[in-house]
């Protein structure tokens, strides 16, 4: 219960803490909602008990705990970066509530993955959902933040209620929603469920078909907001998915491969070429996470120990290549409001640093060696691989080869491109930098330190 | 300290170094430095390897080293080698140290050049120490990528296009090779622990149609960066737009990745497979070499010249390899070499005629044999080579290829290497016609009379890879028998079945 309880306190805390600002005060809660967080994130990695509480509502062990850690890191980026979008004059007067409203969407991330029991999974996931859905519409002075705001929640209302009728059925089917006592068979009802339910999840994973909201919500989203959708939302969803693909699913593995079959091909390979259009780079991202999210599903599939290990593993890496990006691109966009790709057209002559940082983070998301995203990529390679997924890892590894040609792109805007006036050069503000280079160390160390992949599969191995 | 370890870690440490250098003079002292240094080691390892052999030390790798990695998926940083990956060490080694001279006078963004460049050197040198398939690999894509860099910002003419099409087409056969690598890892029958350790998967056996599948995956995917028709294409077009010192260690050492690889992991590992489908690739691997051959012939760009006459002579490296018996292979690893020092020679002097001339078409040039006696004579030993006059390297290379190859006494197999020796012919047509329009004649222009004579960083790079063909072509049995004798346990294993 820790990071729930950290979690709460952490709020309560800062929403004290806001009455006693005065207005010239008011960004005092940037760093003090980074504080509270670096805090605990630390306390996260601290020894604790595995166990369940409620009746089995709750349930927590080393393996969840350690995927609320990878997603806690990710958080803390992302608060990182946000400082100096939030002191602009327009969100000047709303600081707080924009910690408040991520602060409790990451409580939900919490309760979301330590759920035993349908009922609170559930309030976990629309914990997550509603908040972010208002934070989705904080810039409501720009008419696309609102309209993303609107998107997000109509379609996350759309995916619970599919969602929810799965669930209902399940209950009906089994008489139960605790995971520890249903028994899932092949019978109609508890597939038609099962299907349902999958549906409702997709969407947070946005998956082909149910990827429609993210290219839009993605954009008109504030750039931080999209950053924590991107990877911290999704990696959620996908922890989940993965815990119940081996416990709760298990017995009708042969109805969820060829349905993650599919939509693994249809993912990889829409996510791929819509991206390779895009100009706007939050666009080009939110296509660019869809393709990923497809080649997680590689590792979805296998449901041993080793392809859960992929799975998490993957997600770590992805969120420190992802925010890396993302960070970038905020940067920039804070200080000159740029973010078409030809904007960064000789970015390399002005800004060496950032350019090197965004580099580095695309090419760990295409996976190229020395990089995190090579491991991270192969090692779900490996998963599909080991289940005897041949074909499908042939489509994956071609559609990696597309990957790299847009994230090339990218790179050829910053190095090779010629530029009148680029972007000026200009310093971005100590905790963005900070954050940018955990990212930096995570992609460059994360891959040739292997005791870090050797312990995920453990304990992957234990929770089996 | 291990001398293969040594043979990362110095272009390593150079990088870093470099990193803190800020005069063009700083960066340059530091490349050339630490790739001196890297080539004494190379020529220390060699002088090692032979004491050991000649000590009797008869194991199929030498100077191992292993860590592991991920223990758990059998992943483990193996290092070792045996003569083929010495004497290839030591060619990239040249090229790497010439290349540095080549490119001297880089003055766009210097030390990012010069960095990139040894990234790539790096990512070659892992590629041929290790013995493990996962770190082989990871070597291979890291040698690939900042080929991108290279080419993209400081090529010529259609650089983006190019860079582009190499980037992807050879990152296109590293996608079959990950399905290749992944396969056997899987397939092949062992009890307990899986391990990507090659030694160690040699000795275990692929079901024979899992090797159908996987044998032309991994051929493929070292075959494109091998020029492997019809994968070529990147090849004419990359090496023409890239800078100098990139053509030279691309044509000189990263096309030589391919034959290697198909070599030590295609057909040692998946040998069945490779004696039931070489007369696919025996196909493909002739139309290479002869349109190759052909289609220099009509080039007047002098890098497209180079480029094409690659294609043909990299074709004949598979082609040799292809012919799975112990003296052609032998050729084509002394193919490999040969043509690596040669086209390596060719480049450079491309690059030093194109610095004065400013224009790389044959026909707008002429007599540049009264001006420049130094390159211009070096670029007639480099022809000569190439056309395989005895005495020089490239002959020796092509008679132990060819010899090899009619041990085969079947019509298929005899066919296949009459149009492949005929190709000989052809480069004899293309190297005289270059070097009768390019240095003989008239001279062309008055301007030519002010060209500055070779200068001394030139003179190092012309010199050292002369040297290199000379010695290979005067004293080739010392090299022959030491690739020889490393091809014992993968020929052994075809002729096993």
């Amino acid at each position: 219960m820790r990071h729930e309880w950290t979690l709460i306190g952490s709020l309560l805390i800062l929403l004290v803490l806001e009455l006693n600002f005065t207005d010239e005060g008011k960004t005092k809660s940037i760093p003090s909602a980074a504080i509270l967080f670096a805090l605990v994130t630390l306390s996260g990695f601290l020894p604790s008990q595995s166990g369940t509480l409620f009746g089995g509502m709750y349930v927590t062990d080393p393996l969840r705990i350690l995927m609320k850690n990878i997603l806690n890191l990710g958080v803390l980026i992302v608060f990182l970066q946000s400082g100096s979008w939030l002191r602009a004059k327009n969100n000047y007067n709303r600081i707080t509530e924009f910690y408040l409203l991520m602060l409790s969407s990451v409580i939900g991330v919490s309760f979301m993955i330590s759920a035993g029991n349908f009922l609170m999974f559930y309030l976990g996931l629309e914990l997550l959902t509603i908040p972010i859905a208002a934070a989705a519409s904080y810039e409501q002075y720009k008419s696309k933040s609102a309209e993303a705001g609107i998107k997000l929640i109509l379609s996350a209302a759309f995916a619970s209620a599919l969602l929810l009728f799965g669930l209902s059925m399940l209950y009906g089917a089994t008489g139960s929603m605790y995971f520890s006592k249903m028994i899932v068979t092949a019978d109609v009802l508890h597939v038609l469920g099962f299907v349902f339910f999958f549906s409702g999840l997709a969407f947070k994973i946005s998956v082909v078909p149910f990827h429609l909201w993210t290219a839009d919500v993605y954009e008109g989203s504030p750039t931080n907001v999209t950053s924590y959708l991107s990877v911290v939302s999704k990696g959620a969803a996908i922890f989940v998915f993965v815990l119940l693909s081996v416990t709760l699913f298990e017995t009708i593995r042969q109805v969820w491969q060829p349905v993650i079959y599919g939509t693994a091909i249809f993912t990889m390979t829409i996510g791929n070429l819509f991206a390779i259009r895009q100009q706007n780079l939050k666009r080009f991202l939110a296509f660019s996470s869809i393709a990923q999210a497809g080649f997680i599903l590689l590792g979805v599939i296998g449901g041993t120990a080793l392809a859960m290990a992929s799975v998490i593993y993957f997600v770590l890496v992805y969120v420190f290549s992802n925010l890396a990006a993302f960070g970038v691109v905020i940067a920039i966009e804070q200080y000159s409001g740029k973010i078409n790709i030809n904007d960064y057209n000789g970015l390399y002559h002005t800004n060496p640093r950032l350019s090197l940082a965004m580099m580095l983070a695309l090419f760990s998301l295409a996976g190229i060696p020395p990089l995190a995203g090579f491991f991270g990529k192969f090692f779900l390679f490996t998963a599909a691989a080991e289940s005897g997924y041949y074909v499908l890892l042939f489509i994956a590894v071609a559609n990696a080869v597309v990957s790299l040609y847009y994230y090339l792109l990218v790179v050829k805007a910053m190095f090779v491109n010629k530029n009148e006036s680029p972007i000026k050069y200009f310093h971005s503000d100590y905790p963005t930098r900070i954050a940018l280079s955990a990212c930096v160390v995570g992609i460059l160390v994360i891959g040739f330190y292997s005791p870090i992949f050797e312990f995920i599969k453990q304990l992957c191995l234990s929770s089996l | 300290m291990n001398i293969l370890i040594a043979h990362i870690a110095v272009p390593a440490i150079t990088t870093l170094v470099m990193m803190f250098a800020r005069t063009q003079k700083q960066v340059r002292a530091v490349a050339a430095s630490g790739m001196t240094l890297q080539l004494l080691l190379s020529l220390i390892l060699l002088y090692l390897f032979l004491q050991e052999r000649a000590a009797g030390n008869e194991a199929v790798v030498l100077f191992t080293q292993s860590y592991f990695w991920y223990p758990s998926l059998g992943i483990s940083f193996d290092i070792g080698v045996d003569g083929i990956a010495v004497a290839m060490i030591l060619l990239t080694s040249i090229v790497i140290f010439t290349g540095i001279f080549a490119s001297w006078e880089v003055e766009k963004l210097y030390k990012e050049f010069f960095i990139s460049l040894i990234v790539l050197a790096t990512g070659v040198y892992g590629f041929f120490v290790s013995l493990d398939l996962f770190v082989l690999f990871l070597f291979f894509e890291l040698a690939v990528i900042p080929m991108y860099l290279l080419i993209g910002i400081w090529g010529s003419g259609p650089k983006e296009y190019a860079a582009m099409k190499l980037t992807l087409m050879l990152m296109g056969g590293s996608a079959l090779l990950v399905v290749g690598i992944l396969g056997v890892y899987f397939t092949a029958d062992v009890e307990g622990l899986r391990t990507f350790n090659i030694l160690a998967l040699g000795q275990q056996h692929v079901p024979i149609e899992m090797q159908r599948i996987f044998f032309p995956m991994l051929f493929i995917g070292f075959g494109v960066i091998g020029a492997l028709f019809p994968f070529h294409t990147w090849s004419p077009d990359g090496h023409s737009s890239a800078p100098t010192a990139v053509s030279m260690l691309h044509a000189g050492v990263l096309m030589k990745l391919g034959g290697y690889g198909c070599l030590k992991v295609a057909i040692f590992l998946l040998p069945e497979a490779a004696n039931e489908m070489s007369w696919i690739f025996l196909i493909l691997t002739s139309i290479s070499v002869i349109y190759g051959a052909l289609a220099t012939v009509v080039q007047t760009d002098l890098k497209y010249i180079n480029a094409y006459s690659s294609v043909s002579h990299c074709g004949l490296v598979l082609f040799a390899i292809l012919m799975l018996n112990k003296t052609s292979s032998t050729g084509a690893v002394l193919q490999m070499i040969s043509h690596g020092l040669m086209t390596a020679l060719f480049f450079a002097l491309i690059g030093m005629l194109y610095s004065r001339t400013k224009t790389r078409i044959i026909t707008e040039m002429g007599g540049l044999m009264k001006v420049l006696p130094f390159l211009s004579v070096c670029y007639v030993i480099g022809g000569l080579a190439s056309l395989g006059l005895p005495g020089l390297s490239g002959f020796v290379a092509e008679m132990t290829i060819f010899v090899g190859a009619f041990e085969h006494e079947d019509l298929f197999h005899r066919v296949a290497t009459i149009i492949a020796v005929s190709s000989i012919v052809v480069t004899a047509v293309y190297i005289l016609r270059v070097v009768g329009m390019l240095l003989m004649g008239p001279i062309k222009s008055e301007a030519y009379n002010n060209f500055p004579k070779a200068k001394w960083f030139e003179k190092i790079a012309t010199i050292s890879l002369i040297t290199g063909i000379l010695v290979i072509g005067l004293t080739p049995l010392w090299l022959s028998n030491m690739i020889r004798d490393s091809l014992g346990l993968i020929v052994d294993k075809l002729v096993l079945k």
